[in-house]
Order: C-alpha cells, then structure tokens, then sequence
C-alpha cells in the first residue's frame, strides 16, 4: 500500500508531497496521491535522528526504563536509532547480552536499536572483552565503550583501538581520568568549592583525551570521544582533525545549555557525569559544535528512578534524560543563537552520527530510494517540558518545566507513522 | 528570618546581628540561678545526628532544653538508617512525629538544603555541618566568642584581622567563618598549604597566604582547623609532623602573637599537631569559652526561627519550668 506525504517542507524550504513504497521513498513531487494520505501542513520534513549515546536499563534495570520504553521515548524525540550503552546488568560484553538487546529493539518495532558492546570484560578495565564476536553476531556492533567508566590502562586502550581495525570498529571513550577524579561530584570550580562538593576538574578529562588521540595518531585507528565538555578537549579535538588523526566527538544537549551555577540548592537532577560546566565550556562546545570540531549531538539518555535522585547529592545517580527534548535543546542552543541553521543541526544531529556508525537506511538525504526514516517538526511551535508527561519510565529531565521551541509532531520508521503527536499518547 | 538555617548565606547582616544580640541577652539570664526558659514548652526539636559528634549535639540538646523544648536525639547508628534507610524515610518520619525543628549533622554537603527544601517535612530545619559544605552555628558562636574578647567592635568587625589556619579545602567551618567573617566587615587572610586550599578560592573576597610566620604579628585572631592526620594518605601533605612544623600553632607562633590576640578553635583539638597544648591552654585561648558560647547561640538560633516570645517578657518571667 502506497502512503503520501502531503505538503512537507524540505530543508531548502520547497513544498513536495513524498511518496512512500515498501518503506521507502519512490516518488518526491506535486500532487501526488496515494491510498493514504497524511498531510503534514508545511511542517519541516527531516531524517529522523540518530543517537550514539543512549542507556536504556535492560537487561538489570527495568525499573528505570526497559528497551521498549527507550523506543518510545526516541520516537518522541524525532529519533529513528538509538544506541544503547553497555553499562547493563549484565554487562553487555558478549555476543549473547548485545543480540539480546538487539532482538528486544526488533521486538519494540519503534525505531532501529543498535547496542554498543563492552571495550573490557565487565567494564573492569582490565580485559577485552569478545569485540570479534560482538561484531560478528546479529547485533553487528561496531563500536565499543566502557562508558561510565573510562578505559583507563593506557595499554588496554592502545591494543582496543588497535584490535578493532580489523573490522573498521571504533572505540567511543568515557574521558575520566579516575585518580583526579576520586569521589568526584560535581565540576570543580568555584561553585564546587563553595557547595564543598569535589570537585571534577576539566584537566582530568582533557588529559585522556589527549593521550587517547596520540595513541590513535599512533596506531592509525578510530577514536570517538563521549560527551565532550571542556573547552580545553575541544581544541584538544580541534587540533587533532587539523594534522588528520581519525578522531571524532560528541557533545549532549545539556553541556550545550546548562552550566555547574545550577547546582546551588544541591538538586540532584543536575547530576550528571562528566559535569555540568561553567559558561565560558558551553560557548567553547557550542562553537566546536556549529564549526565541526564537535561532529554530532548525542544524547547520554540516562534514565534513574526517583528514588535514586530524590536523596542527598552524594548519594544520587549520575545521569539526565536527554531522548525527548534533544531536538529542541539543540534548536535553543545553537539554531536560536543563530550559530547553525536546520541543515547543519539536521548534519550534526542525523547525517553525521548515522555516517559514523555506518548504520545504513539512516541519516541520507530526503531522496528517491531512501529509507523512509523521518521526522516531522513543528518549528513554530514551543512546548513546556513536563517530567510526568515523558513516555520515558523515569522522570529525571533537567528541563522540567522549561519552555522550548520546535516540537516533533510525527516520527516514520521504515515508512511507518511510529509516533503522531495529535494521537493520545502518540501512537 | 528564614525558617531554617542552612548557610550563613541564608542571614543578611542584620539577622546576624540579632542571633549574637539575643545570644547576649540570653547570656544575662544563664547567668542568674534559674537557667530554663518556658519559651519552647510542647515543641519537639529532633537532634538528627547522621555523623557522630557528641559535643554539637549535646550542645544543641542543651540549648533546647533551657528553653524548655521537648528533645528527641536520633542518631544514625544504630537505628534504621544503619538498614539502609533514605534520607526522605528518616525525615518523613520525623514530620508524622511532629518535630517543629529538625537539627541535622550529616556527612554529604547539601544534606540539610535537601531535607529543607523537598518538601518531605514543614519542620524548621538547622544545618549543624553537612559534609565540607557549612556549619553555620559554628560562624556565629565565633562570632559571639570574638565580641566578647573585643567589645569595642559592638555590630561591625571593621580593622579586625582574622585568620583562619588549616585545611580550608575540608572544612565547613571555614566556609561558615569566611561568610560570617566578611558580612561583619572583618579582614579575613586563610593561611594553608596550596593542597588545602579550594580552588577558586581567590573569588572569596579573602587573603591567602601559604606562610603562617608571616601573618602571626598582624592578627587579631587566629582560629585554628581540625586537621585530619589521614589527609596525608591522599597526598595533601607528606607527613603530619610536616604539617605541623608549618601550620601548628607552637610556643614560638603563640609569642609571636600580639599580646591582645585570641587562638580559636572548633574542637575536637588534636593537640600536638595542628595546636601545642600549652597554646591551647594559653591565656589567649578561649576554646572553653566557644564551648558554653555554644550553647547561647543555639539556644538564640532556635528561639528566632521557632518564634520565641519578645525576649524581654520572658527574662523578666519567674516562672520555674522543669
């Protein structure tokens, strides 16, 4: 059955109907008509997003949020994969836990779920874990993280970049260097002084960024960097691109609006790891974001049940939710701010992370032949967050009652309306 | 007032003002035969100890008591807090109790912000030391203890020189002390190793200074830290008695002082190492005098936020209360 989009507005700002066949795109033009037609009313029509960074809490942790609801919760957020961190219970370092996680995403049927597998065994920093057979199994996975943890033996991490070569694997690290970062709790700074919070320097994850890009300029291999926040590790990053070591960077939605000044009443929402930082961090992220430096926006979606925030700072979870606002965090941040317009954000937010990842049928242009992978935005349009309203299981949204503008309003997997705004609950 | 006491932030300078006057007046009243006032009779003021501190607790539960409250003492070990349980249990239970004041003590910073501002109890709630973040009584019974010594400063600490020696980095009673300190107008100059001083700690509005000889002459007062003799397991300084060697206050350091000059100290002392014990038991010293301080200050900080009657009726009250 043939399906037509109505009245879509593309990047270039044209007017077409698009048709879909079979879960792609076979026709793009002027009144077309299909057996089903949806008319979008000349709202913006992009691919839909692509997260390098997620953690959904199966299998362990279903209480916070299970594959399924990490599904909704991107379709919600304009987003058609995802890619679960392997900070489970198990630990997702074997071929059996990451086709686990892959066939619980084939089941949700929302979006395409794509497990990141484990660099060690247990994230202990100790062993490798089994990349080949990670790699080689239904999952596919091609890159790996301790994330939450960094992958701090600097051999360990020198024989991960090189051992994943053989099937053009990327080791994505968690900057931390753990010593100078010993029960640390918030940025350090004057804010951490003042609250007496240790503090977590910026030198602690510059200083693994640094020497993880002399040992992939060394070995020739390809590094990304996790939710870089300093404004030293993005001109660490910058210079490295410039003398061509293979390196690649990612940045949150929340390092790129808020900052460490928000912790004053101790509110451990705003817990979140690596830290919030100052100001002057976010305008250094913001402009490596909108020149490149920084290649996409990944989310850190980190969903905790509120047992796990409502408590002293020292005690709570680090970690934000990050799925279902990204999109308009971003357009805040660097569209309003007129440091990017849609096409870049759409390049940093959809193109850029499917290219890294190589996940194929996502992040290609608005095309004849493309996976019908897309979402539909409202950019007039603003909303205000409301953390009881999330189709997350958790609650933990730092945005919570924060108006933001451009809201997705449809999301199409494969062709399929997954998400429709105007639907109770969308879909 | 606010209803609770958090930080020394949470007072502007004329809150602070009335805490040490009505500590004063109620000074004049320890002083006579009968030291108990009716003023807090039928409320419930919860000692919440999540650390061990026997002296600040007995402290508060003195002061509680001579104004007549009802104490409760609730230490965490041994209790259910031991099992595991949250923070928000503890304090829910202590608002189903009807507690009207909740003293807290607690080992993670912004722990008595937390149970003050989540809406898990409507008790006033007072910071007694969260983690290395404040102890604001501790400020004010400084405070009161230096008026004392230097009547003549009366409401404004302009021209006294403060100094504050140990390690900074660790301690809530410093940040309490610097706040105070700077609101009353005095000059504050800390004096530490680089290791144990904050970082940003040039945005305080202080002196710092790495070399305690050097300030010894010009001071009016020198409160001495607790210093953590395991602090050298983390590689803040190599051995305690090098430490002491340079930031103890020895016999030399206590002759160096001006003759008018106090040596303050929070207690518990480790005498020896950060303070010799002949300065400790100096003439300068007024240790014991910030330990019954103490008390009149906690009892002026409970009767402002639990709205004591005017001061003035009461004092004049014969009334005997048990």
């Amino acid at each position: 059955m043939n399906k037509v989009l109505k009245n879509a507005r593309l990047l270039d700002g044209s007017i077409v109907d698009i048709e879909f066949v079979n879960g792609e795109i076979a026709q793009i033009g002027q009144d077309l008509s299909g057996k089903l037609e949806i008319d979008i009313a000349g709202n913006l029509l992009i691919p839909s997003l692509v997260d390098l960074h997620t953690h959904l809490r199966e299998p362990g942790r279903e209480d916070s949020e299970t594959v399924a609801t990490g599904c909704l919760a991107a379709v919600r957020g304009g987003y058609g994969a995802i890619s679960p961190m392997a900070n489970t219970t198990p630990v997702a370092d074997t071929a059996g836990v990451v086709e686990q996680v892959f066939a619980l995403g084939k089941e949700a049927a929302l979006c395409d779920v794509f497990p990141i597998g484990a660099v060690t065994q247990g994230l202990q920093g100790e062993k490798l874990a089994e990349l080949g057979a990670m790699n080689s199994s239904r999952a596919s996975v091609r890159i790996f993280s301790d994330d939450g943890k960094c992958v701090f033996d600097p051999l360990l991490m020198r024989r991960a970049l090189e051992y994943v070569k053989s099937f053009d694997g990327i080791i994505a690290q968690h900057a931390q260097e753990p010593r100078l970062t010993n029960g640390a709790q918030m940025n350090e700074g004057e804010i951490s002084s003042r609250l007496g919070l240790t503090g977590w320097p910026a030198v602690a994850e510059e200083a693994i960024i640094a020497r993880d890009i002399l040992l992939a300029e060394h070995v020739n291999s390809k590094l990304h960097i996790c939710h870089l926040t300093t404004a030293g590790g993005v001109e660490l990053v910058r210079a490295a691109k410039a003398r061509g070591v293979q390196v690649t960077a990612e940045v949150t939605p929340h390092h790129l609006l808020l900052t460490d000044d928000l912790i004053v009443d101790y509110d451990a929402v705003y817990k979140v790891n690596p830290p919030l930082r100052t100001s002057a961090d976010v305008l250094a992220l913001r402009a490596g974001l909108a020149d490149g430096t920084i290649d996409i926006v990944a989310t850190d979606h980190a969903p905790h049940p509120s047992e796990d925030k409502d408590c002293e700072w020292q005690e709570a979870a680090f970690g934000m939710l990050g799925l279902e606002t990204a999109l308009s965090v971003v357009v805040l941040a660097m569209v309003e701010s007129g440091l990017i317009d849609w096409t870049t954000l759409v390049e940093r937010m959809a193109i850029a992370p499917a290219r890294i990842a190589g996940y194929s049928g996502h992040g290609e242009s608005i095309r004849v032949g493309a996976k019908a992978n897309l979402a539909v935005i409202d950019t007039s349009a603003s909303w205000t967050v409301d953390r009881n309203k999330m189709a997350s299981k958790s609650k933990n949204t730092p945005f919570h009652e924060m108006t933001l503008p451009s809201l997705v309003v449809k999301t199409f997997f494969n062709g399929e309306l997954v998400f429709d705004i105007s639907e109770k609950g969308g879909v | 007032m606010n209803r609770h006491l958090l930080s020394i932030g949470d007072l502007d300078r004329s809150e602070a003002i009335s805490i040490l006057d009505t500590a004063f007046e109620l000074s004049k009243i320890s002083d006579g035969a009968m030291k108990k006032l009716p003023t807090l009779r039928g409320r419930t003021v919860v000692n919440l100890f999540f650390e061990d501190s026997t002296r600040t607790r007995i402290s508060f539960e003195s002061a509680a008591k001579r104004l007549s409250a009802d104490v409760i003492n609730f230490s965490a070990k041994g209790s259910s807090v031991s099992k595991g349980e949250s923070l928000k249990d503890t304090a829910q239970t202590l608002q189903a109790m009807g507690a009207d004041a909740v003293i807290i003590r607690h080992s993670a910073s912004g722990a008595a912000a937390r149970l003050a501002d989540s809406g898990w109890i409507s008790a006033s709630v007072i910071n007694a030391g969260d983690g290395t973040h404040e102890h604001p009584t501790q400020a004010l019974l400084d405070a009161y203890t230096i008026r004392s010594k230097f009547p003549e400063l009366k409401s404004d600490f302009s021209g006294l020189k403060v100094a504050i020696v140990g390690d900074i980095l660790h301690s809530r009673v410093a940040r309490s002390n610097v706040l105070l300190l700077k609101k009353l107008g005095a000059e504050v100059t800390l004096v530490s190793l680089p290791t144990l001083l904050p970082v940003g700690v040039e945005s305080w509005g202080v002196k710092v200074s790495y070399n305690f000889d050097s300030i010894l002459k010009n001071v009016d007062v020198v409160m001495m830290l607790r210093i953590q003799s395991e602090r050298m397991n983390e590689a803040f300084f190599p051995t305690a008695r090098e430490y002491s060697r340079g930031f103890g206050l020895d016999q030399d350091r206590l002759e160096s002082l001006k003759s008018k000059a106090i040596v303050m100290h929070p207690g518990p002392m480790n005498r020896g190492l950060e303070i010799s014990a002949a300065s400790a038991d100096s003439l300068q010293s007024v240790v014991l005098a910030q330990v019954s301080n103490g008390v009149l200050v906690r009892m002026a900080v409970l009767y402002q936020l639990l709205g004591g009657t005017p001061l003035n009726v009461v004092s004049n009250s014969k009334e005997v209360v048990n």
